[in-house]
């Protein structure tokens, strides 16, 4: 073999790197616009909200809209108070915590410091089945199963309640606040334990005394995931607590949330440019913005609790 | 230490201590039986759902309800659009999503290094996975529907569902990406691998299986999403089923909604018929990612 067979090889060697290097360049461009996509999303979600949103605050004002009383802009004389549609929007998500926290955390301290693992592999793949059901589907059984036990025990006449809303909400956000919470739970380090029984401790201390409130800031990060969840839960909602935007805290009653006007609306025929169409950005800039903050909120405790422990 | 002034004292507790042990045990057992109950009540409640979804529903399902045109007469009606609506939609979700949201995970854990810049996407695609199904319709009735003019056709609600399912896609993908051992990078760099082709050859096949059921739930959750098809103006009752990506079009989750929210008994039982076909398919799906995951799951041993 002489020198100059090698030689030969050595230009092609390096055209083929060159090649090479513009084609590992192109594929991590394209794969940064990948990744860019989601950060287009979230651009496009704000502009898109509060573009058509400021052609509706140049008709109805900030401040009537976020203290008026009364919303009826469907109807005339039209009104632009929002505070019935957060009004139902609370008494809903407060039912569905009120329903789901205690159940969910109880069932998380059981599968985290309790269960066999026998047991834990049954609960959670029932817990990722429920997780998984549409939310039309609850809508569904709020309105077929769960309205009419409330209708009877409560005697009261309404078909929509806030109430039956509430339960399927609770039971949509349960898998949520488990799973989170059991893993919380589970990251608490087992030499905790082990000292609080070294002193003497029952199961029942343990666990109150020292597991949960080691947990206690993921456990609360999961709660606010979950509400901003049921904040946010529309098909169920609006099927089970019906259309009437009303300033009240009893649940037996029909109200609307943000979710539902913004649904009433869509299904309607309503005349893309009116002000009644640009009210749905409006309430949906509002819906955006709650949901975001406690996101944001949750994921900062729980990358705080993360720093903790490991 | 002074136990004598205490001695009266001393003897008062240990007197008292198998009592409070005893005491205190029982509690600890009863707050076990109160978990376990709560355990067993969210088991009951999954139980309580599907029994009686089945029972309303089973006897609607039969050849006439699967191929039937939607009618006004219950007796008559059938899902046969909404199901094909329902496919086009998935399957034209699936395309654009599991490409984009492989490539931005393959980014971000293969290539970006630690910056600003990726912890911003990150922190993004987080909050993105909170953000309400229904605003993600909004934006798809702003961008798509209106300034886009795609109308409320197939890609229209494509498109919508797209955005919603990304960060799903995404951070499965992540999740499977991250679980590669870096020693099987390692070795194809020392190899004379480039950056690409370690991705391609050697992490992408490893994590393949962990990626497929990130896919699967994704497309799970699109087949059962009908809140953004609502926002986008998409209706519940067509005349024919879509042919192209214009067509209008409608999906089985807007059948249900429309079904369940008329206050006739005969229409509850078709809503409960069309969500167990709903539910059959989920189960067929959730199947398929069971399947891959034990069956190429065990493929590759480390």
């Amino acid at each position: 073999m002489t020198d100059d067979s090698f030689k030969d090889s050595v230009p092609s060697l390096s055209r083929g790197n060159a090649v090479r290097h513009w084609i590992e360049r192109g594929i991590h461009a394209v794969l940064w616009t990948c990744a860019g996509v989601s950060i287009l999303t979230t651009v496009g979600i704000v502009l898109v909200l509060v573009f058509e949103a400021a052609q509706f605050f140049r008709e109805v004002s900030v401040v009537e809209f976020l203290t008026g009383t009364r919303w009826t802009p469907l109807l005339s004389p039209q009104h632009f108070g929002i505070l019935p549609l957060v009004c139902g929007t609370l008494l809903v998500t407060a039912g569905a915590a009120l329903v789901a926290i205690p159940l969910g955390l109880a069932t998380a301290i059981y599968l985290s410091e309790y269960a066999s693992p026998r047991v834990r592999e049954i609960v959670k793949p029932v817990l990722e089945v429920l997780a998984g059901i549409p939310s039309v589907v609850y809508g569904y059984l709020a309105v077929t199963l769960v309205s009419p036990v409330i209708r009877d025990v409560f005697e009261s006449k309404s078909i929509f309640n806030a109430a039956s809303a509430s339960i399927v909400v609770g039971i949509m956000i349960l898998p949520m606040i488990v799973s989170l919470s059991e893993d919380v739970l589970r990251s608490v380090p087992k030499s905790l334990r082990e000292a609080a029984y070294a002193l003497g401790s029952t199961k029942l201390d343990v666990t109150i005394g020292v597991v949960v409130p080691a947990a206690l800031s993921g456990i609360m990060a999961s709660f606010l995931l979950a509400i901003s969840r049921a904040i946010g839960e529309t098909m169920a909602v609006t099927l089970a607590a019906g259309a009437t935007p009303r300033l009240t805290l009893n649940p037996l009653e029909s109200v609307q949330t943000m979710t539902a006007y913004i649904v009433q609306v869509s299904q309607g025929d309503v005349e893309a440019g009116s002000i009644s169409y640009h009210t749905i950005f409006a309430v949906g800039l509002a819906l955006f913005v709650w949901t975001m903050l406690l996101n944001i909120l949750a994921q900062w405790i729980l990358s705080r609790m993360r720093e903790k422990y490991e | 230490m002074d136990f004598e002034s205490h001695a009266g004292e001393i003897r008062v507790i240990a007197e008292a201590a198998p009592n409070y042990h005893r005491r205190r045990q029982r509690l600890s057992q009863a707050f076990a039986v109160v978990c376990a109950s709560a355990t067993f009540l969210c088991v009951l409640i999954l139980v309580g759902l599907l029994v009686s979804v089945v029972w309303n529903g089973i006897h609607v399902i039969d050849w006439q309800f699967l191929i039937g045109f939607p009618s006004r007469d219950p007796e008559k009606a059938g899902i046969w659009f909404a199901l094909i609506g329902s496919l086009w939609l998935i399957g034209l979700t699936t395309l654009l999503s599991v490409p984009i949201g492989v490539g931005a995970a393959i980014y971000l854990e293969e290539y970006a290094a630690e910056s600003w810049w990726r912890r911003l996407v990150q922190l993004n695609i987080s909050n993105l996975a909170g953000v309400p199904s229904i605003v993600y319709g909004i934006l798809g009735l702003g961008l798509f529907v209106r300034a886009l003019a795609l109308e409320r056709s197939v890609i229209s609600g494509a498109l919508t569902l797209t955005l919603v399912v990304l960060p799903v896609v995404i951070l499965a993908a992540q999740e499977a990406l991250r679980a590669v051992p870096n020693t099987i990078r390692h070795a194809s760099y020392a190899l004379g691998a480039s950056r690409w082709q370690t991705v391609w050859y050697q992490v992408l096949p490893a994590a393949l299986p962990g990626i497929m059921t990130g896919v699967i739930l994704a497309v799970a959750r699109a087949l059962g999403e009908a809140a953004p098809l609502v926002a986008v103006g998409t209706a519940a009752m067509v005349t024919f089923a879509p042919s192209s990506l214009s067509d209008e079009f409608t999906a089985l989750p807007l059948l249900i909604f429309e079904w369940a929210s008329r206050p006739q008994a005969a229409f509850h039982e078709l809503a409960a018929g069309a969500i167990l076909v709903l539910l059959l398919v989920l189960v067929v799906l959730n199947m398929g990612a069971v399947y891959v995951r034990y069956r190429y799951g065990k493929r590759i041993r480390w």
